[in-house]
């Protein structure tokens, strides 16, 4: 038997604490946040060196057996969803931090490692990672780098990609790669680039070198309350259009309001339609001057409530409520879908209103919380997954919702991922030829499609 | 119908671009090209031809050229987008933009030379600038290219934040023209600083000098660009609102060591960085290469840079190393692979492009296979 030859050959590398096969040990990992997809690997491993993630690849590629490889399982796309049959890679006790040096600013890590301990590590040095996904207490690097992952702070400081400066790591076919290296620049095609965001088809990370930044001297964190959801879109506009770059932007409607405020009680003005938060940090000469122009733009956008942030706790606790409204959502519905897609800003009030339109239509609650500086919307689809058809519903609803971002020049996805769920949308968004192009590539790099089978392309 | 003609004749080509916005790509443009992919069994792209040692010297070699494809499509300020086709010289987009506060805040080079957004999207340049923001790939967003097969793909989007599908726009940067020629191109721009200022120092040594530029990217500052030059010369720009302008000069005074300092402010600042852009320091006859690198690295290859006569100026917080060279490429190319770097010839006669060490071939190899399976496209250089 196959089956038993590699699961033979796993044992070979794997101690039987570290190879996971029964059901109990297995349940886990069915899914990760994408709590609607399931799946029963057959079985689990857990690497402690990068040498035993590349003899598990080579092992997989000999037997034709599919992989994931999984982090914190914190992907909101089904990113990590395992594959029947197939095995799991779970990487979080590959977890060294490496090397951090402050001259160079850079740290390099093991993909194990979580987004805030890149911070804490570096905090030291006056350094910091600026990627800052919601999940950042949990999530990895390695989950990060396969997804591209966001946060609140991509307007000034961009995504994922723009913080890795180099990887190491072993293709779907056991080959080991270096791709890039420790300085900003490079030469010939932006190949770290290329292997950012490729949603684990690329195979697995073994070891990444990321950028680090100095940490900004000062903030200034405001948090607006207003009567209408088109008004906080509305003024989101006139920042931008004043010339302002604050690290963030973001809006959240009351629906999420009130789940972040049940949940961790970060002060928000419960009634408040639609709240902004916006960040300005920097040098504190800047951010001092930028402040005086911020507050009175929106002084004059009518909200009803202003608050500043009088220190860092405070500024905290705004964030800790912002950060936490993913989940905090929970706390209204046994169930939700998150949905990902960006519309140009300009778009951002309009959208809401059809999405408010098509909640009403579907008699289905959505909760909004969004990038708004980016234009990426974050649209809490609420159901209750006990009632028969109530999934596919709201399915059909994020679906809805996707359709329209395409249709005003925005993207599926700004920062979870094509993933499992998001799949039957990409042909709305790029031609055939576009998605034979990719294919093309996919084929080359894993022909037996054994990396992360079943993420964003259908089968 | 834009002529075909073969890549020996044109080394030094420049072409002049009409000065206009057009909204509509024509689609006869895009016909021929094909006709002529399809009709060549090596094709090579031709820009603007400002970088010539990226120009195109084998005889037997079918050029396509992208001066037909020039003109802004669409350009959004409130969202900080616009969408040109690559033949656009750089000139023009920055014109554009410009009336609308707004720049390439990576800050593109051999402009005045005419430089095109494809030409600087497919060599990956980046000038001084690229220290406050980031390089020409934190700014790309989404390219339509013809690849080796005649046929136009589109890849990222036109958002500022998007995931989805294989990023194949960073791919293309500084892919040299080797796996397609690039038809559209979607860039992110941002407000222009409205004043900014510049501090000119001198070091007794290069040594002293790195020392402070290492001092200064710890910092919490936000720098518009930070450059040393061989001969301890340090360059560091200021960026933002007028007022705060003279508050940050002074502390960066402090931080600068109690050295003689001259303050740029105007034109002659803003000349100052015009030049540096040009690489108007480049003596005549020298070649031009890129090489990234990292701080610590350039102690060693300065010292080897200065046995060979060179000239030399470490910009972008001495993350990339542009290299005025007086002597044969294959000694450079020997000196870099024994570092352990690699360079881009940028200016000179054209020969061998990518110098010294190279990384992850293999897996360009797998994408080249995918999107040029016939080996069409020749690389610049």
């Amino acid at each position: 038997m196959e089956t038993d030859k590699f699961m033979n050959a796993l044992g070979q590398i794997y101690p039987p604490d570290r190879l996971l096969t029964r059901p109990a040990q297995l349940a886990p990992f069915e899914s990760d946040a994408l709590t609607t997809v399931r799946a029963r690997p057959k079985a689990v491993v857990i690497p402690l060196t990068q040498e035993e993630v590349v003899l598990t690849v080579r092992l997989c590629h000999e037997y034709n057996v599919p992989f994931v490889a999984r982090g914190s399982g914190t992907s909101l796309s089904g990113a990590s969803t395992p594959v029947d049959d197939g095995i799991v890679i779970a990487l979080n006790r590959l977890n060294r931090i490496l090397r951090v040096d402050a001259d160079e600013r850079i740290a390099v890590v093991e993909p194990g490692v979580i987004n805030l301990d890149v911070s804490k590590a570096a905090a030291p040095y006056g350094l910091y990672y600026a990627p800052d996904p919601s999940s950042q207490p949990i999530c990895t690097i390695g989950g990060n780098l396969a997804f591209n992952s966001g946060g609140a702070h991509c307007l000034k400081y961009g995504m994922t990609s723009n913080h890795v400066l180099g990887l190491k790591a072993v293709l779907p076919d056991g080959e080991v790669v270096e791709l890039g290296g420790e300085s900003l620049e490079s030469t010939g095609p932006d190949l770290v680039g290329m292997y950012v965001g490729s949603e684990g088809l690329f195979g697995v990370v073994l070891e990444v070198t990321l950028r680090l930044l100095p940490k900004p001297e000062a903030y200034k964190t405001v948090l607006a309350a207003y009567h209408s959801l088109e008004a906080a879109g509305d003024t989101v506009a006139k920042i931008v259009g004043a010339g302002l770059l604050p690290g963030a932007i973001e809006i959240m409607d009351n629906l999420a309001i009130q789940a972040a405020e049940a949940a961790v009680q970060a002060g928000y003005p419960g009634d408040a339609a639609a709240l902004l938060i916006v960040e300005l940090d920097g040098e504190a000469a800047s951010v001092e001057r930028d402040f005086i122009l911020l507050k009175e733009i929106i002084e004059a956008s009518g909200p009803y409530e202003i608050r500043i942030a009088k220190d860092d706790a405070d500024r905290m606790r705004i964030w800790k409520g912002r950060k936490s409204a993913f989940s905090a959502v929970g706390r209204l519905s046994p169930d939700y879908i998150v949905q990902d897609g960006v519309v140009p800003r300009g778009r951002l009030a309009h959208t809401l209103a059809e999405i408010q339109r098509l909640s009403a239509q579907y008699n289905i609650r959505v909760a909004n919380v969004f990038h708004a500086g980016d234009g990426n919307l974050h649209p809490l689809i609420l159901f209750d997954g006990r009632q028969s058809g109530s999934l596919q519903q709201a399915e059909k609803l994020a679906g809805d919702i996707l359709e329209l971002c395409v249709k005003y020049g925005g993207s599926i996805t700004g920062e979870h991922g094509i993933g499992v769920e998001k799949r039957e949308y990409l042909p709305i968004m790029f031609s055939e030829q576009d998605l034979d192009t990719q294919r093309a590539i996919y084929a080359q790099i894993d022909p037996l499609r054994i990396s992360n089978r079943g993420k964003v392309f259908l089968s | 119908m834009p002529r075909l003609t073969r890549c020996a004749s044109l080394t030094a080509a420049r072409f002049s671009f009409p000065n206009r916005i057009i909204t509509e790509m024509n689609t006869d443009i895009i016909e021929t090209l094909r006709a002529q992919i399809h009709g060549q069994k090596k094709v090579y792209v031709q820009g603007g031809g400002s970088k010539t040692a990226l120009a195109c010297a084998d005889g037997d070699v079918g050029q396509i050229s992208t001066a037909r494809l020039s003109g802004m499509l669409e350009y959004e300020p409130d969202e900080f987008t616009f969408t040109a086709l690559a033949g656009t010289p750089v000139s023009e987009v920055e014109h554009i933009l410009a009336e609308q506060n707004q720049y390439l805040p990576f800050d593109p080079v051999l402009v005045d030379s005419g430089a095109t957004l494809g030409g600087t999207l497919a060599a990956g340049l980046s000038g001084a600038g690229r220290y406050r923001y980031g390089g020409v790939r934190d700014f790309i967003l989404g390219v339509e290219f013809l690849d080796g097969m005649g046929e136009l793909v589109r890849s990222g989007g036109k958002v500022v934040k998007n995931a989805a599908g294989f990023d194949l726009p960073k791919f293309m940067v500084g892919s040299l023209g080797c796996f397609g020629a690039l038809v559209k191109l979607s860039f992110k721009v941002l407000p222009r600083p409205e004043s900014t200022a510049t501090l000119s120092t001198h070091y007794i040594s290069l040594v002293n000098g790195l020392e402070t530029l290492v001092r200064l990217t710890r910092q919490p500052l936000e720098l518009y660009a930070l450059e040393l030059d061989r001969e301890a010369h340090l360059l560091v720009r200021v960026g933002g609102g007028a007022e705060t302008i003279p508050a940050r000069l002074e502390r960066l005074k402090l931080l600068l060591g109690g050295v003689e300092v001259e303050t740029l402010e105007g034109e002659a600042e803003a000349e100052l960085w015009r030049g540096q852009r040009e690489f108007n320091w480049l003596p005549e006859g020298y070649g031009l290469v890129k090489v990234p690198l990292t701080p610590k690295r350039v102690a060693a290859l300065d010292s080897e840079l200065g046995k060979n006569g060179a000239k030399a100026v470490y910009g972008a917080g001495a993350n990339q190393a542009w290299i005025g060279w007086p002597g044969e490429t294959a000694d450079l190319d020997a000196l870099l692979s024994q570092q352990g770097l690699s360079g881009l010839r940028i200016l000179g006669y054209p020969e061998k492009a990518l110098l010294g060490v190279r990384a992850g071939e293999s897996f360009e190899q797998r994408i080249k296979q995918a999107l040029d399976p016939a080996n069409r496209y020749v690389c610049a250089g």
